[in-house]
């Protein structure tokens, strides 16, 4: 990404709650115009990341520097973001016009100019009807979208949204997430979310920053993320993941049991113990008189299969896995040509550039 | 690009958060409601405390004495050898009160102040004193007085601090008997209270019964008086010439029999909103559990109803008793020579002015009171932790001889109530009880009686509106800053600590802590004393605790990232406590002002210490009507203050419901 400086350049943050450290030692650059998500379980510090980022609770040490001037101590008043809480915020007692108008009140503009600028805000989002009702009259989705054009009405560097589509049910959720997807292309401004739900981070981000326990664990596109999760905890978290006991190899296999898999690059040492990963869309089924003699195919059994809608799951066992379980999804096509059924034997090529190996975690 | 970039692990310098206007002005708030605080009350209760332990005694060797019959001076003697000649004072007559003064010319033998003699006096050290009339004289030299001027010289006693003051209130039955008599009255008060309450409540909670909003009001009367009221109401049904005077065999209602069923009577309310609302919290399922399960009702009370309630059955005896052991209208009006602690303060303060044995009997009672109020804070703690979102309210249903057993028992506690309410009123329109019984406003004739005639009246609604808007404001403001400004901890910690403090505190011992520390002449804030001011802010500060709570309730209850959105949009913090807390808290805001009017109104024993004759008020006139023997006057006095309440309330009921109208529709959907 381009070479002028950073939007927000990130050094060295660490949070201490007491003796319990929430972040620990965390450096990140983020672009402007970017958009990034913290993604990870809770409790992992994403929200104390974003709180620090907004001056709410201010890092034990460590710097953020904004459009190239150093934030760190400031209070959240002397810094220049907007922010949607995963509760919105909105002013209970105040009409949606209010709401929007509160933050341009106090800022020499004139009360048409604040008119018209909540007027613009209010059609930006859709809602440019219901300037007149109250927050508690509106539904989670209007409520998290007059939160947005409340926070975006100054017109900030930088917009902060702390779990915004959380408290929302599954339609409007993904409704809201083209929304400001949407929108936020079209102001370009340079936006961070927190989330849990890795749905909405593979949807939303250009760039995804995966967090455990206090640290960072990867930091790239989705595709990236999904395709090549640098550690195993990310493997895990993000999507569906077989992880089979396994031992390094030499330095592009893996051993299971007595069978010997080619996989991607893993620098291990001979006789690492650890885990091979496999995504089960990624498991292909061979054809009856398949030639594929590929050292990563192998015969299996199928255990069970389960109807998924769009897909069937199968659990496969073989002894070449060592008894493990290895889940693939077949798609509808391929298990009514292959005619596959429980109990059927059949063959799966496990493809070298879908195998992993990482280290045990300790 | 490298995203993560990975720097060798130093101790990185911290960062100095800095602190932004708002949290300036806020902590600048904090700072000086915290000062009111500790001027209105850590000063006083110190005063308070270093005054029970300080002892006064004449130190006869301090002073020197030369006598001059004619013949010349004679040689130097202490006073102490010259008491020892006349055998005068024994030691223990020695011990005194910071006011003992002692005559010199008593240890003369053959003192004339017609002689000739001359006498000189000294202090042997510094410090020392002796007064010369009015005239105090502290330096060490010589002093020379004619016979006729050595009369009117008297010794001053040293200070010290000791025990002594405990030791003597302990060897001394009269007075410490006083403690077992008010464990008792408040204990025995304490279950009959809750024994009623949790049956008048189950009631409310779970019969079908009809007319609940007309108990519901009935109950919540006797908190609109004040608690010598139904002292006054036993004295006309059960006293010399009461109505049901021969109900009392050979029993008297001047003792414990009374103050027990004034107290029962006047701490009912208490007890019942507490309970009340710990029944109302259960959860329905448990119920539907239980039968379910196929327990009998019996088995369901004992094993759902009673540990539901439990703490609020904990917490509303524990404030029962508090507020009985605490008391001294309702003692002083009926107990007769039944002694309890508050009235001994009184009696040792303002009978016979020996502050220090006030003190002492101040810190006596502080520590039941103390002790009550950490048990009731402790399980309400866990009351609330049992509260959980998902419960669901309990909705009873119709059983026919329940609800008429419930509604026969609500109507004879409604009843009682009404009826000492309405004995007074009565017998305030009565000529002459029980002579002549022709209905007369004369009773109504205040100026004319002690206590400070309709002055005190409009006094007192004087006092409850500026206590109700003063304190409302200072209360209200200094919560919202506890709450929401950021950081500042220690600061926090002791406003908390200091808001918590007033409820622990008998007002009896507040009174008196003020009169150490607002009328010491040394004390700048000396000018406020005898005036309606020192007893506005002494009655904000007695209440301050309860309010406190109620803001802290009604401010937790906001959504907590308002303070960081508008941060966000660079308004100021006013602006948000202005426009959105203040409006959205306004039914909170409201319950505070009513409770402090009302109970400024009712309220007797912190004010009784420091209201000077242009400050009468309402409450204390009663009790000194009641003492002047005037006791129509002081029922129709008292239900004066019931009349002045029971608007106020009617007033604050429609505020309420108009602003639900207006400033709160948001709240409708």
């Amino acid at each position: 990404m381009g070479d002028q400086s950073p939007f927000l350049k990130i050094r060295n943050l660490t949070k201490m709650f007491g003796t319990f450290t929430a972040l620990k030692d965390i450096s990140l650059d983020v672009d402007e115009g970017e958009f990034i998500c913290f993604l990870g379980p809770s409790g992992c510090g994403k929200t104390t990341f974003l709180r620090a980022i907004a001056g709410l609770d201010i890092q034990t040490s460590g710097s953020i520097e904004q459009a190239g001037k150093d934030i760190s101590p400031l209070p959240p008043a002397e810094r220049d973001f907007g922010i949607v809480f995963q509760s919105y915020a909105l002013f209970p007692n105040l009409t949606v016009f209010r709401n929007i108008a509160y933050g341009l009140e106090n800022a020499g503009r004139s009360k048409a100019e604040i008119r018209k600028r909540v007027a613009e805000l209010l059609d930006m989002v859709g809602l440019g009807d219901q300037a007149d009702k109250y927050p508690a009259q509106l539904s989670g989705g209007q409520q998290q979208r007059i939160a947005l054009a409340r926070a975006l009405a100054t017109s900030p560097g930088l917009l902060l949204l702390d779990e915004p589509l959380s408290a929302l049910d599954a339609k409007v959720r993904t409704f809201l997430r083209h929304e400001i997807k949407d929108l936020q292309d079209k102001l370009g401004i340079t936006t961070v979310m927190v989330t849990h739900d890795q749905e909405e981070a593979l949807t939303m981000a250009d760039r995804i920053v995966v967090m455990d326990h206090g640290t960072i664990e990867q930091v790239g596109t989705p595709l990236e993320i999904y395709r090549e999760p640098a550690t195993l905890f990310v493997a895990d978290f993000i999507g569906e993941m077989n992880q089979l006991a396994a031992i390094a190899d030499a330095k592009n296999h893996v051993t299971i049991g007595n069978h010997s898999f080619v996989c991607n690059e893993h620098n291990k040492e001979v006789g690492t113990r650890g885990v091979m990963t496999i995504r089960p869309e990624d498991v292909v089924p061979q054809p009856k008189n398949s030639k594929n003699k590929g050292s990563n195919v192998i015969t299996v059994t199928i255990k069970e299969m389960e109807f998924l809608g769009s897909f069937w799951r199968a659990t496969l066992i073989d002894k070449s896995l060592g008894q493990q379980e290895l889940v693939a999804d077949f798609s509808i096509n391929a298990v009514s040509r292959m005619s596959l059924d429980e109990g059927a034997v059949i063959k799966v090529d496990l493809p070298q550039q879908s195998l992993r190996f990482y280290e045990a975690r300790r | 690009m490298s995203n993560t970039l990975s720097t060798p692990l130093k101790m990185a310098p911290k960062v100095k958060p800095k602190a932004g206007r708002d949290d300036w002005v806020m902590r600048a708030f904090i700072i000086v409601i915290g000062l009111y605080l500790i001027v209105t009350l850590a000063f006083p209760l110190y005063a308070m405390l270093s005054k029970s332990v300080n002892t006064y005694a004449f130190d006869l060797s301090r002073f020197e004495i030369q006598i001059n019959k004619g013949q010349g001076w004679s040689k130097p003697t202490t006073i102490a050898e010259l008491n020892q000649q006349v055998k005068k004072h024994k030691p223990a007559d020695l011990k005194t009160s910071s006011d003992g003064r002692l005559s010199v010319v008593d240890m003369i033998e053959g003192f004339s102040f017609r002689s000739p003699t001359l006498y000189r006096l000294r202090n042997t050290q510094d410090g020392g004193a002796f007064l010369n009339g009015s005239e105090r004289v502290t330096d060490t030299q010589w002093h020379e007085f004619t016979s006729n001027k050595f009369r009117r010289v008297f010794l001053k006693p040293v200070g010290a601090t000791g025990l002594d003051n405990f030791v003597q209130y302990f060897s001394n039955p009269s007075l410490f008997n006083s403690i077992f008599n008010s464990l008792f009255i408040a204990i025995v008060s304490m279950v009959i209270t809750i024994t009623l309450a949790f049956t008048f409540a189950y009631a409310m909670a779970r019969s079908k019964m009809r007319f609940k909003g007309v108990f519901k009001i009935i109950t919540m009367m006797p908190i609109l008086v004040p608690s010598l009221l139904p002292g006054i109401a036993l004295v006309y049904l059960f006293g010399n010439q009461g109505i049901f005077k021969f109900l009392m065999g050979d029993q008297t209602i001047y003792g414990p029999i009374g103050i027990i069923a004034g107290s029962v009577f006047f701490t009912f309310p208490h007890a019942m909103i507490i309970i009340q609302t710990s029944l109302s919290i259960s959860d329905a399922r448990l119920y539907e559990a239980s039968d379910a399960l196929g327990a009998s009702k019996m088995k369901t009370f004992f094993t759902v109803t009673l540990p539901g309630a439990r703490y609020g059955l904990i917490s509303a005896a524990f404030v029962v008793f508090n507020l009985v052991i605490t008391d001294f209208g309702l003692p002083k009006v009926i107990g007769g020579q039944f002694n309890v602690l508050a009235v001994d303060i009184y009696k040792q303060v303002i009978g016979q002015q020996n502050f220090e044995m006030g003190a002492v009997v101040s810190v006596v009672l502080l520590i039941p009171a103390m002790l009550a109020f950490t048990i009731d804070r402790i399980v309400q703690k866990k009351q609330t932790s049992q509260l959980s979102a998902r419960s669901v309210p309990y909705e009873p249903k119709v059983n026919k001889r329940f609800d008429r057993i419930m509604f026969t028992y609500c109507a004879i506690v409604g009843a009682f109530i009404l009826m000492v309410l309405l004995i007074c009123q009565y017998a305030a329109l009565i000529k002459f009880w029980p002579y002549d019984l022709s209905l007369s406003l004369t009773n109504y004739n205040f100026d004319v009686m002690d206590g400070g005639g309709w002055s005190s009246f409009t006094n007192s609604l004087k006092l409850a509106v500026m206590v109700s808007f003063i304190g409302t404001i200072v209360v209200f403001t200094g919560a919202y800053m506890v709450e929401k400004a950021p950081g500042f901890g220690f600061g926090r910690g002791v406003f908390q600590f200091l808001a918590m403090l007033p409820m622990a505190i008998p007002g009896m011992v507040l009174g008196l802590a003020y009169i150490f520390f607002f009328n010491n002449p040394d004390n700048p804030l000396n000018v406020i004393y005898g005036t309606l001011t020192i007893m506005v802010i002494c009655t904000v500060t007695h209440f301050y605790t309860v309010t406190h709570l109620t803001s802290l309730t009604a401010l937790k209850q906001m959504d907590k990232e308002f303070e960081s959105v508008s941060a966000s949009l660079k308004q100021p913090f006013y602006k948000l406590f202005a426009r959105v807390t203040v409006p959205v808290c306004m039914p909170a805001i409201l319950d505070i002002s009513i409770y402090l009017f009302v109970n400024a109104m009712t309220t007797v024993s912190a004010l009784i210490f420091i209201y000077s004759p242009d400050t009468t008020l309402a409450s204390i006139a009663m009790l000194n009507m009641d003492d002047a023997g005037d006791i129509a006057p002081a029922a129709a006095m008292g239900m004066m203050i019931f009349y002045a309440n029971a608007t106020a309330r009617l007033i604050h009921y429609l505020l309420s419901k108009r602003l639900y109208g207006t400033t709160q529709a948001w709240r409708t959907r």
